[in-house]
């Protein structure tokens, strides 16, 4: 059974005070994900990853199609006790402590009052508040409120969690508690939804992502067998080379672009073809010492701008 | 149907760290403790006054509080998306909002309370000072008739807040507000409005002033306050079904309210 699984899900939402026409927020989005999995949720801004999550959640109601969440539709109650949700910039009560809401939460569950004390003070504990939990929310910092809500996510030791923009928010320590926090989830079997605009977040937690960009699945799998992330070039690092030396390899087609990097010391764009290797002992033979070479492939980044611009027309439909 | 209390428990104490909550009451008491200087400047000594005036605050602050917390709280819920954490957790959005609106009756059931027992304490006190007062007086000070008054302001205020929580699941505060207050107004001026449809010449004027009569929430008939206040009998019978009216409308006014926030997108 697949922990999550969206149908053809779509959301328009209406827009325009005095031409009142449907936008599309989601379009027809199909998805699987299996029980167990870390799934990153990936796209640029407005690509309808809140969207998505929010009709999971049901928040919103989808115009056409449908969500299960374990084998049920979203919003079934049973289904409900079984999941935890982190919304996007998440905001709580003002006039509650951190260890007020969460055992709030808790009592939601039907957990008996101690065992609402412990789970709370524990998940306090993992996500990095300490004696601030006795202060009333409204006096948290944004990411203090992001720890918080983690916090919340996880108060029922959920089998599937849908975290929108975990790291948003979040200083470097706070992004790296958060990657282990979501591997130790990974391993206890649960499993994990999340969206992010980084890549580097995908890269270290994913067994597969989707890739959304206006409203559409552009793509979906595991990040490694994209295409659009396989090496697409090298660049070197040299130092001791004459400009002459540069010039001829550069004439010769073996490298494409130099840049002075610092005093004697170049980088160079080489191209896949010819191979590095070989471009790197001629010129080694020519007096070069090799201080680095990196693969440059095409970041997450790239990858939005190339869709983002691929992926034209509007997103207004005429309403009908 | 454990939800429901757990979430009313939230609102209730919510609601009490709200300062402005306090200053409301705080406002009231003050109001009600200066009639006492209001009586000692008129004539007479007459308590009537006291006790108009009272009962009066009670009811308006009463209204204050019903209006600007059952509006306020679903609204800011949704404004502030605290709901995107709640709504997910194992409930249905009728018992969030049952829920709600049981901890602001909740909540302006213990204001009404600390306003009523100061208001008994300042007629407890004048007693003390003029011994002779129960004697010119038509009802005695501490009059306990007055708690029918209060009773039915009470199930009144009840009926304000569904109302309020009714306009605020799919309008902006202001709006709500407004139409609230408007409907009060209209709801007490109700019985002028069946006057109006029997003298009027026009057959559909009449029809329709009879029918928003009976639409409207009746307030007047909330209002007992200056039959207790002139020590005319207010019967136990009025008193029950006057309530079971207010409890019959509120049951109606809820179920329209989750009805509309069942379907409701919150984006
Ligand atoms: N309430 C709304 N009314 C109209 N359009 C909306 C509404 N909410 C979202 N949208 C539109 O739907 C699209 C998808 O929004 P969504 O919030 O899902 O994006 P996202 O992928 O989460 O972006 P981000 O990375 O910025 O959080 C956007 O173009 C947005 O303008
Ligand atoms: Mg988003």
């Amino acid at each position: 059974m697949d922990a999550i699984r969206t149908e053809a899900l779509t959301k328009h939402y209406t827009v325009g005070f005095w031409r009142p026409r449907p936008y599309v927020a989601l379009d027809g989005l199909t998805l699987q994900v299996q029980t167990g999995e870390v799934f990153g949720f990936l796209g640029p801004n407005g690509a309808g990853k809140t969207t998505t999550l929010k009709l999971l959640m049901q928040l919103i109601f989808p115009t056409s199609g449908r969500a299960d969440i374990l084998g049920k539709p979203a919003g079934d109650i049973d289904v409900k006790r079984r999941i935890g949700y982190l919304p996007e910039n998440p905001y709580f009560y003002d006039y509650l402590t951190a260890q007020e809401l969460l055992e709030y939460f808790a009592s939601l569950f039907g957990y008996s009052p101690a065992e609402r004390r412990t789970r709370a003070s524990r998940l306090l504990d993992e996500v990095g508040i300490g004696a601030e939990r006795r202060l009333q929310l409204r006096k948290f910092s944004k990411g203090m409120l992001q720890r918080v809500g983690i916090a919340q996510a996880l108060i029922n030791e959920p089998e599937v969690v849908f975290l929108d923009e975990p790291m948003s928010g979040l200083d470097p320590i706070g992004r790296r508690e958060i990657r282990e926090m979501i591997l130790r989830l990974r391993d206890r079997g649960c499993t994990v939804f999340f969206s992010s605009h980084v890549l580097a977040d995908a890269e270290t937690l994913c067994s597969r992502v989707a890739i959304m960009a206006k409203g559409r699945l552009v793509t979906a799998g595991a990040l490694s067998d994209m295409l659009a992330f396989q090496v697409r070039g090298w660049e070197l690092v040299v130092s001791g080379l004459t400009d002459a030396v540069l010039a001829a390899a550069k004439a010769r087609g073996d490298v494409m672009r130099v840049t002075m990097v610092g005093p004697a010391r170049h980088a160079l764009d080489l191209p896949l073809d010819p191979p590095p290797e070989k471009t790197l002992a001629a010129l080694i033979a020519q007096g070069a010492c090799l201080v680095s070479l990196t693969p440059i492939r095409d970041t997450l980044e790239d990858f939005f701008v190339q869709q983002v611009s691929g992926a034209g027309g509007s997103r207004f439909r005429e309403s009908a | 149907m454990k939800v429901i209390g757990l979430v009313a428990v939230n609102v209730f104490k919510e609601s009490v760290r709200d300062k402005v909550l306090y200053s409301i009451v705080a406002f009231a008491v003050m109001l009600m403790s200066t009639t006492y200087l209001i009586g000692q400047l008129t004539a007479g000594q007459d308590i009537k006054i006291i006790k108009d005036l009272g009962l009066a605050s009670i009811s308006i602050f009463g209204l204050l509080i019903a209006i600007f917390i059952g509006i306020g709280l679903v609204w800011k819920e949704v404004e502030k998306r605290s709901i995107y954490t709640l709504l997910p957790k194992p409930m249905r959005r009728q018992e969030f909002l049952l829920g709600k609106y049981f901890g602001l009756v909740l909540t302006l059931v213990i204001n009404i309370a600390v306003m009523t027992a100061a208001f008994y304490l300042v007629l407890a006190l004048m007693r003390l000072l003029e011994p002779g007062i129960d004697a010119v007086s038509a009802a005695p000070a501490t009059d306990a008739a007055m708690l029918k008054a209060i009773a039915l302001v009470v199930v009144e205020l009840m009926l304000v807040t569904a109302i309020a929580l009714f306009f605020s699941t799919f309008s902006s505060p202001f709006l709500s507000a407004l139409l609230t207050a408007g409907l009060w107004v209209a709801g007490h001026f109700n019985s002028d409005l069946r006057n109006f449809g029997a003298v009027v010449a026009s057959p559909t004027l009449a029809q329709l002033t009879r029918a928003m009569y009976y639409v409207l929430p009746n307030f007047s008939a909330f209002d007992v306050k200056s039959q207790v206040v002139h020590a005319q009998a207010v019967p136990a019978s009025y008193v029950a079904l006057t309530c079971a009216y207010g409890l019959t409308y509120i049951a109606l006014v809820l179920v329209g309210a989750a009805a509309i926030f069942a379907r409701r997108d919150f984006k």
